[in-house]
């Protein structure tokens, strides 16, 4: 499939944009997970500004594609896009992790339109996405479900739980998305509990599997076409992102997995994405 | 003597009829359909039954997933895997977001007398009396069993349904209408109040007819809804009293007994409480023999009644 320049440049802006904002939910004397909501930004982008069928006037509307984040820590990249689609404020941003504010610290439908379940809790969201694309199916639904998961979040065992199901189950209205940025929590994922290998594992487990480029906005769309596209099985796409990605001082790095940012990290940040911006709109 | 029914059966029954007549309703089942009785959904509802395979954690997200989808589902296991395996995902998937999934807790108790202590659930009210949000259910007999899963179907919301693995005594006509929360006097008496469940409803009753003989008349309340608890009813039933006992085939930490002493926090009377003395059971021959092991008779309940006249 190609697509037109224009398009790109759209879903390369909002990427971008997103990072912004999910900058502006970390300013100094706050704590984020900055390196994996980054890490997946473009995805999003992809996802909520082309994809999916979403609709912004009506959250709940039965038609729409379900997007489940089961890496929940994530969750600023959803933010990011749910303000920009208009379905949160953007007064909520620097609310977020507040007692005043609808943004929590992991999703929570309850607090937050869009959201489309509590997770946060790893290794649930994809057992969450398997239950929704049975419904969808019961109920003659072309809607699909979309699931985040990262890399790290595979060691639980009920992922592998779930992906089992699916593939029993034949769930061909499912795209997983593995965020593959290699670090987690406390280092290199493949140091901390190196599954290795992991393109034959889903393989094995009955997926269609597709890597793509995480942060390559052409590969990314031609992967989620393939996924649609494909029947009979689940697919999932083996993303290959930086943690961090955009941020200089944090990419590749443990240490931004969920911290707090210096008044010149913050600064430098703001200046990278307004750079990467004016990059796109050149 | 009551006819003895059987309450899993029973179960199976009403969910296979509920299904029939409300297509929001799924089943889903991690491999013991046999015992818990989901096998009677699945003959009439085989396109609505989902068996899983031995995965209960992954079955209880998976039912979160449907829920938030417009169905109401219903899942399957015995006691001590469907809470105590699963609870961080009905915790986290389902009693956070108030989700429409219903938990049937089968062989509760210590009703699966031949697996031994990995198999007894003494628990399983207790995990899911501390998640906010969750209903906790134990029928008397059969006839109740069917009327709650029809509340429960109606309920909007997560809620537990523990369910023996025994036939148990018919106590209940089913004439009069069920609510969730709703706590009937079994039997009417003027010394002590005894408020049990499941099980322990019937060995009350027994427990009765003993005690009259030596002159001492005692109250039996069914509280077969564990919470939300009616306190309002629970205070009305001691008016007048000596003395509480509570009697539970479940730890006595935590359960039923821990429910109503909290609710009695500040009333003066004296209080017993009759359950499993804080620890796992053991394999054995029958049911009944296990419940003498652990003083679960109505022996113990007279002995409880005694204990708390003596206070």
């Amino acid at each position: 499939m190609v697509y037109e320049e224009s398009v790109l440049k759209r879903l390369r802006r909002i990427s971008a944009q997103l990072r912004l904002d999910i900058l502006e939910m970390i300013p100094p004397g706050k704590v984020g997970h900055l390196g994996g909501s980054s890490s997946i930004a473009d995805v999003v982008a992809a996802l909520y500004f082309h994809h999916m069928r979403v609709n912004p006037k009506d959250v709940a509307d039965p038609k729409r594609d379900r997007l489940v984040f089961s890496k929940g820590h994530a969750v600023l990249a959803q933010y990011a896009a749910l303000v920009e689609l208009g379905i949160v404020d953007r007064s909520e941003l620097p609310k977020v992790k507040t007692l005043d504010g609808v943004l929590q610290g992991h999703p929570d439908m309850d607090k937050t339109p869009g959201i489309e379940a509590v997770t946060g809790s790893l290794g649930q969201g994809l057992s969450i996405s398997v239950g929704m694309a049975l419904a969808l199916r019961l109920d003659g639904s072309d809607s699909r479900v979309y699931t985040v998961c990262g890399d790290g979040e595979l060691s639980e065992g009920q992922i592998w739980e779930a992906a089992m199901a699916a593939d029993v189950f034949k769930l061909d209205n499912i795209t997983a998305i593995v965020d593959w940025n290699g670090i987690q929590a406390t280092g290199c994922t493949a140091e901390i509990f190196g599954i290795g290998k992991l393109a034959d594992k889903w393989n094995a487990f009955g997926w269609n599997v597709i890597e793509i480029d995480g942060h390559d906005m052409v590969s990314i769309l031609q992967g989620l076409e393939s996924a649609k596209a494909h029947k009979g099985q689940p697919s999932v796409l083996l993303a290959k992102t930086v943690k961090g990605k955009g941020f200089s001082f944090a990419e590749g790095k443990a240490a931004f997995h969920n911290a707090g940012l210096t008044d010149e990290q913050f600064a430098q940040g703001r200046e990278e994405m307004r750079k990467m911006l004016q990059e796109v709109d050149a | 003597m009551s006819r003895m029914e059987s309450l899993r059966k029973a179960y199976g029954e009403q969910l296979a009829d509920s299904g029939a007549n409300d297509q929001r309703i799924v089943t889903l089942e991690a491999d013991l359909g046999k015992s818990t009785m989901s096998c009677l959904f699945q003959d009439k509802q085989p396109e609505r039954y989902f068996q899983v395979g031995i995965a209960e954690q992954n079955m209880a997200s998976i039912a979160a997933g449907l829920a938030l989808t417009g169905k109401v589902a219903f899942i399957n296991s015995f006691a001590v895997f469907a809470t105590g395996r699963a609870y961080d995902q009905i915790r986290s998937s389902i009693a956070i977001p108030r989700l429409n999934v219903k938990i049937c807790g089968s062989s509760a108790g210590l009703s699966d007398f031949g697996d031994g202590k990995t198999h007894q659930s003494i628990d399983d009210i207790a995990l899911m009396r501390v998640l906010p949000n969750m209903t906790v259910l134990s029928p008397v007999d059969a006839v109740e069993t069917k009327q709650m899963v029809e509340a429960m179907v109606d309920h909007d919301g997560p809620a537990y349904i523990r369910i023996n693995r025994n036939d148990l005594p018919v106590l209940t006509d089913g004439n009069e209408p069920y609510y969730i929360g709703k706590m009937s006097r079994m039997r009417d008496g003027k010394d002590v109040v005894v408020f049990a469940s499941g099980v322990m409803v019937s060995l009350a009753l027994e427990a009765a007819e003993q005690l009259e003989s030596h002159g001492i008349s005692i109250r039996v309340v069914n509280v077969s809804t564990i919470k939300p608890l009616d306190t309002k009813a629970l205070a009305n039933y001691c008016e007048g009293m000596k003395g509480v006992v509570t009697a539970e085939e479940h730890s006595i930490h935590c359960g039923l007994g821990s429910a109503i002493a909290e609710a009695l926090g500040s009333s003066r009377l004296p209080i017993t409480f009759l359950g499993i003395n804080d620890t796992f059971g053991t394999s054995a021959k029958n049911y009944d023999e296990l419940m003498e092991r652990y003083g679960l008779t109505s022996e113990g309940i007279v002995k409880k009644v005694h204990e708390v006249l003596e206070a």
